[in-house]
């Protein structure tokens, strides 16, 4: 059984805010899932090296050739606070961590 | 324009139109006539009009219900979640972008589980989508909205995203045909991420035919995705009359897997594979020693690959913000924790689990490790036979509700599915029947690369199943 203060960690390493009864159900339920996901550890798996990719390919690079990107008008529409220069966000400095 | 063209397959229709015997704007106002009075919850958004009517192109103007992770310029785009709320893309996917421009009309974009995670489309900001065979179930899912669309006569046809079954399954669920293809063969520029190492685009539609046409027009290399191939020939539309010469293998260790095949889908699938005998196919046993362990390996790899590509969703530059105590990082945490549903939470948090220091070898590493084990059980496999068959999904539609509260049950939904995601290779569902009035899926899956020979076989044994999926057609409108 994941303990509180593990799910409340890994909330925190993935800004995930959640409350108090998210966090109660988020640890048996993460329990029940690491429990099944266990059985590959029962494996041998001695010398078999990881996928990184399922066709064989070598890089893939495009040609080095500068390409027009989104105007920065266009890119800065879509965001909640968008400033002249950016993206606008609250200060960093008042962060709790 | 009478409801006979509504009995019109895509390729028919395309026909019919390209010999003008058909007016493609008038079939298009039938199919958004259709949309405006859906109750099955299949749009997220209908097109106000028809547009690219006019040019003289393959798909001839044939309507299109497009997933709605897939980006599509000034058009709403939410991937099924509140966290884009209010998002319109600045530009088009490359498959999408490939079928406009090969004269599909777009009519829509489909409900979809938030992010492409779950197997029933409840987990939708937009609301549950529901099965047009009955309407007290699910559809499937993630492309639940994909295949409802397609069944119920809402659209000719329709595009999905599979990452673990995400069109075979829906597909099998509303007795439609739908087809994963090898990893790599559809670009995957413009699909929000769900799984980068597993998501595919493909084609969701009512006949095999159908499906081979779409995904004609979406192969291709692109610039825009490194990781995407030039497929090694054109794609062709399937004419195979029989299964002469075919060896079909029956992976053991998955009809055996643990919750089993319910009784009725294994009656359905036993069935289909005498008619596949009768065609001419030898069926015979085959191993998949490591396709038990698929499950758990993609409930590891999926969500690790999710909570990366989900990183982001923060408030900053696209969708919601809810701020928090007026420092950056209570913002980001807030937002995440207002947009996200139940499930995308989950997942996020069991991938931050398996990647945090400390774990990262014991299970992303492992479940590597396995996922080169099953690619390997394929290759040996297909060795010996041309393609795999399996069940689609171990039951037919479930209802409503019946399983969202135990997420490892909807996960178990997958085991049929997951394996051939992992190993990158094609696989597709079509109707094998009906049981008890709702439709039953058989999955038939080749090497990397295979599809012409895929779907080759898939319409030789859909001709002799003769599956009728009229019926589901009048429940998709009020």
């Amino acid at each position: 059984m994941l303990q509180r203060e593990t799910v409340d960690h890994v909330a925190r390493l993935a800004r995930l805010e959640l409350d108090d009864a998210e966090t109660e159900k988020m640890a048996l339920e993460l329990s029940k899932i690491l429990d099944h996901v266990e059985t590959i550890r029962r494996l041998d798996l001695d010398g078999v090296e990881p996928t990184s990719h399922v066709v064989d390919l070598v890089n893939a690079l495009r040609r080095d050739v500068p390409q027009p990107s989104l105007p920065r008008a266009v890119a800065l529409s879509c965001a909640p606070d968008p400033t002249d220069s950016g993206f606008g966000v609250p200060s960093p400095g008042a962060s709790a961590e | 324009m009478s409801n006979d063209a509504l009995d019109l397959t895509a390729a028919a229709a395309a026909a019919a139109i390209a010999a003008g015997e058909l007016d493609r704007g008038e079939f298009f106002e039938l199919y958004r006539g259709r949309a405006a009075a859906d109750q099955l919850n299949v749009f997220s958004w209908v097109a106000p009009a028809a547009t690219g009517l006019n040019r003289d192109a393959p798909l001839a103007g044939v309507p299109l219900g497009v997933k709605d992770l897939f980006c599509i310029e000034g058009v709403p785009t939410q991937s099924g979640s509140k966290i884009l709320e209010g998002y319109r893309p600045p530009y088009t996917a490359t498959v999408v972008e490939k079928l406009l421009d090969a004269g599909a009309t777009l009519l829509g974009k489909t409900n979809q589980d938030e992010f492409a995670m779950g197997s029933s489309t409840e987990n939708c900001a937009f609301g549950p989508v529901r099965n047009p065979w009955d309407p007290a179930r699910v559809p499937g899912g993630s492309s639940g909205g994909s295949a409802a669309a397609v069944a119920g006569g809402l659209v000719p046809w329709a595009l999905g995203t599979d990452t673990g079954g995400s069109i075979r399954q829906p597909a099998a669920f509303c007795g439609i045909v739908g087809l994963k293809p090898t990893y790599g063969s559809c670009s995957r520029y413009g699909m929000i991420a769900f799984a980068s190492s597993l998501d595919q685009a493909g084609p969701l539609t009512r006949d095999v035919t159908d499906s081979a046409l779409l995904f004609r027009h979406m192969v291709g290399q692109d610039a825009n995705d490194s990781t995407s191939v030039a497929f090694p020939e054109e794609i062709r539309l399937p004419s195979a009359q029989d299964l002469r010469g075919v060896r079909l293998g029956v992976p053991v260790e998955l009809l055996a897997a643990e919750g089993g095949i319910d009784p009725a889908v294994r009656v359905s699938f036993e069935a289909a594979l005498e008619t596949a005998r009768e065609l001419g196919a030898t069926v015979e046993k085959c191993d998949l020693p490591h396709a038990p362990y698929a499950l758990s390996a993609y409930y590891i790899i999926a969500p690790a690959e999710a909570s990366a590509n989900l990183a982001r969703f923060d408030g900053v530059r696209f969708g919601l913000r809810v701020e928090g105590e007026g420092d950056l990082t209570s913002m980001y945490s807030r937002t995440r924790g207002v947009g996200f549903g139940p499930e995308v939470k989950r997942r996020i948090m069991l991938g931050t689990y398996a990647l945090s220091s400390g774990y990262y070898d014991a299970y992303y590493g492992t479940a590597q490790r396995v996922r080169t084990r099953i690619a390997d059980d394929f290759k040996r496999a297909f060795s010996d036979f041309d393609f795999i068959v399996t069940p689609t999904a171990p039951t037919a539609a479930f209802e409503l509700g019946a399983k969202s509260a135990e997420p490892l049950a909807m996960y178990l939904n997958d085991f049929c599915t997951v394996p051939m995601s992992l190993a990158g290779i094609p696989a597709i569902s079509i109707p094998s029947g009906l049981s008890d009035g709702l439709p039953v899926g058989l999955q038939l899956a080749g090497p990397a690369f295979s599809e012409n020979r895929l779907l080759d076989a898939a319409y030789a044994l859909e001709r002799a199943l003769a599956f009728d999926g009229s019926a589901a057609r009048g429940g998709g409108v009020r």
